[in-house]
């Protein structure tokens, strides 16, 4: 049995639940987990039960990545530090925007942590608002479609480049619809000495509108379009890429997502695909996808 | 119940709660079209879907949400959604 | 006798007073004027004279983040801050108490922006009086270094487990060259024992730390944080007897009094203005006047019983606040102590003064000018609260 515990309130067909019991199942018992506040850590820990099989702690918002280093600190001054993993799991918007700056100082410090990104584009806890990591043109509900909008204006952080910079040792991007692939760059990512960082892409059923069945479906349109490179990257250097074979067009991943309808819909909206689908192809140039 | 200070709780403890209640459709399991796979019990997302001795698999209908996703991914269709009846 | 004095800046004495009680983790970033304690630590441990990890992190935030995380592990942690920095650090000090985290703080007291200002009053750990933490003002240099093995033994008792800062005005005492006992390594341990919690974050038994409370449980919680307080109120005074005992120096327990038994006109205050005001009062007494003190060493939790006992014969209380709630026109002392008469057989009248804000030095004849106002009183004329060092040529 996973050691992420059933009768947590996610949602049905939840990406998050996906990500954090394939964490757990890469890692096994010996490891702490920290999470910041967001739909993972509210939907395991209603008091007085917790979903998780490990040890785990949940302070603040912004704060998980400055946790975790104190953890391992201490656990290094109580002379405990072996083998066990420090990991911290957050969403997007704990990661790219409000804890920010906590993460750059725990990478720069260098402590043996490894920060994992549960990307769903948005806060979905709060209700679908958009963050630093909503992709071009999602509708949410503080960036959505209207009259004389296509929604979200802005492009996505590039968060692994950014942590890249810091000296990481590994970083990776993932997917939870590539669960073996997803759990080997985990552990992987724990093994490695220092701060290690895995940012997995994680459809969202109820904040980008789709059935719950499809979560999985989803996530793997977002490769096969290349509107999700899946790469690792060792001391800054891109070491591994996931090649497409046959490239799907951005839209068979967009049509399945209520929150990109708009763009069929509206009026110029075939126009502002064409920027998205410009998206995917530098990524493929940028990364040699195919 | 006595609070612990701390706000320390048990680990795995949510399983006091039984979230098949939530189940508006329930995976019906055909072991004939089955291949073993697994992909039914890696994606779920309770992690209920368990292989039994044959190499089969089952949900735990006490927590299943049946959200659907296995059945979905079921390489060879052999996982349907059936209404929940009374 | 063992003891021997020497001549240190105060923030060497609470630095060399943090080395002895041995925390396994430092989490700080620099702030005047708490600099030189992280400074002084830091050499400690660069000299390898400390066993513990010393984190620069990237702000007061960070800092006491990975403190909760330290001492959830079941560490023993510190760090020092001031004023801005602990306005910064405000979010985490409602979480560390409500884990009920015993984190020890020095507090390096400092005035708030705008506008900025580095000097000392006391707005910075005042305006976290709500958050749970325990705090703790001392008067000179060696209650400073006294207070942090007194603080800890508190804070990590099991039956508080509550967060502490123990307060220290800015540059009065932690830029200041007193003679002092550095605490011995040897007493220390004797008074000092290790901090061994029940829950830690371990593998071995894989707990959850800060789980999602509703509206069922959350009341419960703070509850036990109060009862916290209530134990901590008892404690503080048997640690600080306890200390006494062991090296033979006292400060009061919540409180501490001077000439107070039969005086009529009592001084509230807290930090290093009490020094001044036992001067005043000295010279007073040579004088006749029935004047007395009554020190607040403990503000949290508030020694409501403590001061209500000890107020014989006052017929007027004075008290001095180097901070103000702003639209209260008065400082947080005078609410506190005149909440806590209200409901009294003894209910004195109290004059709020307001002084020493951003670092304006507080003397001995302004001491005396407020003794002065304060008995207009029994003519019959009251002041509430009132700025008493308006410069009249700015205001």
């Amino acid at each position: 049995m996973s050691l992420l515990k059933p009768g947590h309130r996610g949602c049905a067909g939840c990406c998050d639940a996906l990500a954090g019991k394939f964490v757990l199942d890469a890692l096994g018992e010996d490891c702490i987990v920290v999470s910041p506040t967001g739909c993972l850590e509210v939907f395991t820990t209603p008091y007085p039960e917790s979903a998780w099989g490990v040890p785990w702690i949940h302070s603040l918002f912004e704060n998980a990545a400055a946790v975790a280093s104190g953890v391992e600190a201490a656990f290094k001054a109580l002379g405990k530090k072996n083998n066990t993993k420090i990991i911290a799991i957050g969403g997007d918007g704990a990661t790219l925007d409000i804890g920010l700056q906590a993460i750059s100082g725990a990478f720069e410090r260098g402590h043996d942590i490894t920060y994992i990104c549960v990307d769903n584009e948005a806060y979905m806890n709060t209700g679908v608002q958009r963050s630093g990591a909503t992709p071009l043109y999602a509708s949410t509900t503080t960036s959505p479609a209207g009259k004389v909008s296509f929604g979200n204006p802005l492009h996505k952080k590039n968060m692994p480049a950014i942590i890249a910079a810091h000296g990481s040792p590994y970083v990776a991007t993932a997917s939870v619809s590539y669960a073996p692939d997803m759990m080997k760059k985990v552990k992987k990512a724990a093994e490695i000495k220092g701060p290690t960082y895995v940012h997995v892409h994680a459809p969202c059923c109820t904040g980008w509108k789709f059935d719950g069945s499809k979560t999985i479906e989803v996530g793997k349109l977002a490769v096969e379009t290349a509107l999700w490179p899946m790469y690792e990257m060792e001391n800054g250097v891109v070491t591994n890429v996931r090649k497409l074979k046959n490239r799907k067009p951005v839209e068979e991943y967009l049509k399945i997502q209520g929150r990109f309808k708009h763009l069929f819909a509206m009026e110029g909206g075939t126009g502002e695909i064409k920027k998205i689908q410009a998206i995917a192809d530098w990524n493929v140039k940028h990364f040699g996808l195919e | 119940m006595k609070l612990v200070i701390k706000t320390v709780v048990k680990p795995g403890s949510t399983r006091a709660n039984k979230t098949g209640s939530w189940r508006s459709f329930m995976p019906v399991f055909d072991h004939k079209l089955c291949s073993k796979c697994g992909i039914c019990a890696i994606y779920c997302p309770e992690g209920v879907v368990y292989k039994l001795e044959n190499g089969f698999f089952e949900p735990d209908y006490d927590y299943c949400k049946g959200c659907g996703i296995c059945a979905n991914e079921c390489p060879k269709k052999g996982i349907m959604m059936v209404l929940e009846g009374k | 006798m063992r003891q021997r004095m020497v001549v240190v800046e105060g923030s060497y004495a609470v630095a060399y007073a943090v080395k002895v009680c041995r925390p396994n983790v430092i989490s700080a970033y620099p702030i005047t004027p708490q600099t030189h304690i992280v400074e002084d630590l830091s050499q400690f441990v660069a000299d390898g004279e400390m066993n513990c990890e010393y984190m620069n992190v990237e702000s007061e935030f960070s800092a006491i983040s990975a403190l909760i995380g330290a001492s959830a592990s079941g560490a023993r942690t510190y760090s020092s801050t001031t004023s801005q920095g602990l306005a910064l650090m405000h979010e985490a000090l409602f979480n560390a108490a409500g884990m009920r985290l015993p984190i020890v703080m020095t507090v390096v007291n400092r005035a708030l922006s705008a506008p900025i200002n580095i000097w000392n009053d006391q707005q910075d750990s005042i305006s976290q009086r709500d958050t749970g933490w325990i705090q703790l003002y001392a008067e000179d240099v060696q209650e400073s270094a006294d207070m942090v093995p007194q603080i800890y033994k508190l804070s990590e008792d099991e039956d508080v487990l509550l967060p502490s800062m123990s307060c220290m005005d800015g540059f009065i005492l932690s830029h200041v060259y007193e003679p002092v006992i550095l605490l011995e390594q040897d007493l220390t341990d004797e008074f000092l024992p290790s901090y061994d919690p029940e829950f830690i974050l371990d593998p071995k038994n894989p707990m959850s730390f800060g789980a999602f409370a509703d509206p069922s449980t959350y009341t419960e919680f703070r509850y036990k944080q109060e009862k916290a307080m209530e134990t901590a109120l008892i404690k503080i005074e048997e640690i600080a007897n306890e200390f006494s005992d062991r090296f033979g120096r006292y400060y009061g327990g919540l409180i501490d009094s001077y000439a107070l038994d039969d005086a009529e006109i009592v001084i509230m205050a807290m930090g290093s203005v009490i020094g001044t005001i036992k001067d005043t009062i000295d010279i007073l007494r040579s004088e006749g006047e029935s004047v007395g003190l009554l020190k607040i060493r403990s503000f949290r939790p508030f020694p409501a019983d403590a001061i209500r006992k000890a107020l014989n014969k006052a017929k007027v209380i004075i008290t001095i606040d180097k901070n103000i709630s702003l639209g209260k026109n008065e400082g947080a002392l005078c609410t506190e102590v005149k909440a806590c008469l209200y409901n009294s057989d003894n209910r004195v009248p109290v004059i709020g003064f307001m002084m020493g804000h951003g670092g304006r030095d507080i003397p001995v004849n302004m001491i005396i000018k407020i003794i002065n106002k304060a008995k207009l009183v029994e003519k019959g004329i009251f002041i509430e609260s009132e700025f008493a060092d308006l410069r009249e040529d700015l205001a």
